[in-house]
């Protein structure tokens, strides 16, 4: 394979690992407050109506991310309610919050399907797109691309330098010294699912207003699932699920790209390859490292002492 | 979904209370009818019935294939609907179930090939379109490699790839098509990387069989062409829309109607084409030569009189074995079960 044919994979990896990088990221923060969340899925597929609808209605995209992150917010707020004050089993809520996004996403989106809203386009930064490979692959993307790499950074220095960070580490590894401390578990819980539901939102309105400007039902088609996948591949550390997502947004632009350069294998063969790719890296970061880096209070309710 | 269901049951009472006398033909479609698209465009022919004298359409969409499809094609049979269309291939085995249980309602279901005493088939001849969009799309290419992002290998599809060739290989010799299979008739962001893949690989002509636009976006953005399907669709990608295959259901159900009101109406196998205009394309985009132009406008009377069948021979597979010797053109029955490309054509059929 020649540089040539090398590049627009990257720059593809790039795009089509953003909107898991997004959601992966939200997934991460809300992870090391102690919250699992299986919603991803459907917080996405709201935030991407959401994003759609806002920007349909305002023509404004920017007003569209803002909506996106609101309801991805909302979705996940609403999961770290029934958790941390319901005490609700944190496994079967995040699959009902889902269920119930992805069915309430398809009925209020309906009337919006095969309609195009305004959104953001490729905008190549002056000066950095010249730079050989880095250029075409990581400086000729949309704005949302941009921000995202900001997010390993902003998101390990929130966690490990901030105090509201180390807090939140502390909901997640031990609620009952982080409580004998005198802060609200519940408090700090609901914060990391604000904040990581804002991203998981913009991950998913990433689909509807940068890769394509459409609304379709069913838009994310599972890739709020390889998030909470990629998560444990990350060892819940930002950075590295930097390096997941593209890896395996490369994957399914390349098999794509087999296709269009006329190879003869079976194309039923290439569309597997991502979800091989989710099983072999699910199974090779749990036999490796044993959930290594995973939060000791992970999907654990603690009593309300109040 | 419940709450769309008592919608749904709410507006046919209120259809069925509020027009008794008159002639109710039902139409179930797969997908939202939106603005563009393979529902939108059966919803194009329903608004053509019902502005005929004595007669009221109601329809339901974003039918999902089989069960819920079985209950709304039921539904849709006991408030007394007269004429019942079911527009998607999987809507084949529930619409027979029903019709066994109601014979004296009318149900034609669309691109399938199963028949009942109270039940026809019907499609069009897409593929003459499609020939005609190659045609196009082979004179406007300059890398001489078309793009087409199809959906699923089936003889439909096949048959509509298979004549793009054709069709660009009469205007260009040397034009080869490349295809990428996304194994889905609507996911915009899947159909978009699939076409940029093709973007890449050097193609300057983007065609689909998919159901969404997204693949003209891709083309528009890389500064290229492309080519429509199902509606027109050059509002979503104004400065790469050559033209596009489209759908014209208004003549077909318009005469199903009139036949079934005169009590003439047959359960046929309907396979209809240019000639009777339920397939067309789209207007030419500004960026079309006049000579393109006359000589696909040429074409198409020639197929519209049935002098050029689009899959006469000689016609040789991938391989360059002889598929259709010279002179002789493929039947219905060899066209409604195609699985092979032909030469020119470069992709697996998996």
């Amino acid at each position: 394979m020649t540089a040539e044919m090398l590049l627009p994979v990257l720059a593809a990896a790039v795009q089509a690992g953003t909107p898991i990088f997004y959601a992966t990221v939200g997934e991460i923060l809300m992870e090391r407050a102690g919250i699992l969340n299986l919603g991803v899925e459907g917080a996405m597929l709201l935030g991407a109506l959401a994003g759609f609808w806002m920007s349909m209605a305002t023509g404004s995209p920017w007003l569209g991310l803002a909506a996106a992150a609101g309801a991805g917010a909302a979705a996940c707020l609403l999961h770290g309610v029934v958790c941390t004050y319901a005490l609700a089993n944190q496994v079967v809520s995040g699959l009902a919050l889902t269920i119930l996004a992805t069915g309430l996403a398809n009925f209020l989106g309906t009337p919006y399907v095969g309609l195009a809203a305004p959104g953001f386009d490729p905008m190549p930064i002056p000066g950095l797109r010249e730079i050989p490979v880095l250029g075409p692959v990581l400086f000729s993307q949309d704005v949302l691309v941009y921000f995202s790499y900001a997010l390993p950074v902003a998101a390990t220095v929130g966690l490990s330098r901030t105090r509201w960070g180390l807090r939140l580490r502390a909901a997640g590894e031990s609620p009952t010294a982080c409580r004998a401390a005198g802060l609200s578990v519940a408090r700090l819980r609901l914060g990391a699912c604000l904040v990581g539901g804002m991203l998981i939102g913009v991950g998913g309105a990433y689909l509807s207003l940068a890769f394509t400007h459409l609304w379709t039902n069913g838009v994310t088609a599972g890739r709020g699932w390889i998030a909470v996948a990629l998560v444990i591949f990350a060892f819940w550390r930002p950075g590295r699920a930097m390096v997941g997502a593209y890896l395996f947004g490369g994957v399914m632009a390349f098999q794509l790209r087999l296709q269009a350069a006329g190879t003869a294998v079976p194309s039923s063969l290439l569309l597997m390859l991502p979800y091989v790719l989710t099983i072999v890296v699910l199974a090779v970061s749990s036999r490796w490292g044993r959930f290594f880096g995973a939060p000791a209070a992970l999907g654990i309710n603690p009593e309300p002492s109040e | 979904m419940r709450a769309r269901w008592m919608m749904v049951l709410a507006m046919l009472l209120w259809t069925t209370g509020a027009w008794a006398k008159d002639f109710q033909v039902g139409f179930v479609y797969v997908s939202p009818v939106g603005d563009a698209g393979y529902s939108y465009a059966h919803d194009q022919g329903r608004k053509a019935v019902e502005a005929m004298e004595g007669v009221t359409t109601s329809f339901v969409e974003s039918v999902p294939e089989g069960q819920d499809a079985e209950r709304v094609i039921t539904t849709m049979a006991r408030k007394g609907y007269d004429m019942i269309f079911s527009t998607s291939f999987g809507y084949m085995d529930p619409t027979l179930k029903v019709a066994k249980q109601f014979p004296d309602v009318k149900f034609l279901h669309c691109s399938g090939y199963k028949t009942a005493p109270n039940m026809a088939n019907y499609f069009g001849r897409m593929y003459q379109a499609r020939y005609l969009t190659g045609m196009v799309a082979g004179a406007m290419t300059k890398s001489n490699l078309l793009g087409y992002v199809a959906a699923f290998p089936i003889p439909e599809v096949i048959r509509g790839i298979n004549a793009f060739a054709l069709g660009a290989q009469a205007m260009n010799p040397k034009a080869e098509v490349r295809v990428v299979w996304t194994k889905t008739w609507y996911d915009p962001a899947r159909e978009k990387e699939a076409a940029k893949s093709l973007l890449d690989a050097g193609c300057d002509v983007i065609a689909q069989h998919q159901d969404s636009p997204a693949p003209q976006e891709a083309a528009q953005e890389r500064g290229v062409y492309s080519v429509g399907y199902n509606s027109d669709m050059a509002k979503f990608a104004p400065k790469a829309h050559l033209t596009a295959a489209v759908w014209n259901w208004a003549p077909f159900y318009t005469e199903m109607v009139r036949q079934a009101q005169a009590g003439t109406w047959k359960a046929d196998s309907y396979w209809w084409g240019m000639d009777k205009g339920v397939v067309d394309i789209a207007p030419f985009g500004p960026m079309v030569p006049e000579e393109v132009r006359a000589k696909v406008q040429a074409a198409k009377e020639a197929i519209g009189k049935g002098e050029n069948p689009v899959f006469v021979g000689p016609i040789a597979d991938q391989k360059g074995v002889e598929r259709v010797p010279a002179g002789k053109a493929l039947s219905d029955a060899e066209l409604l079960s195609m699985n092979w490309f032909v030469r020119g054509v470069v992709g697996t059929l998996e």
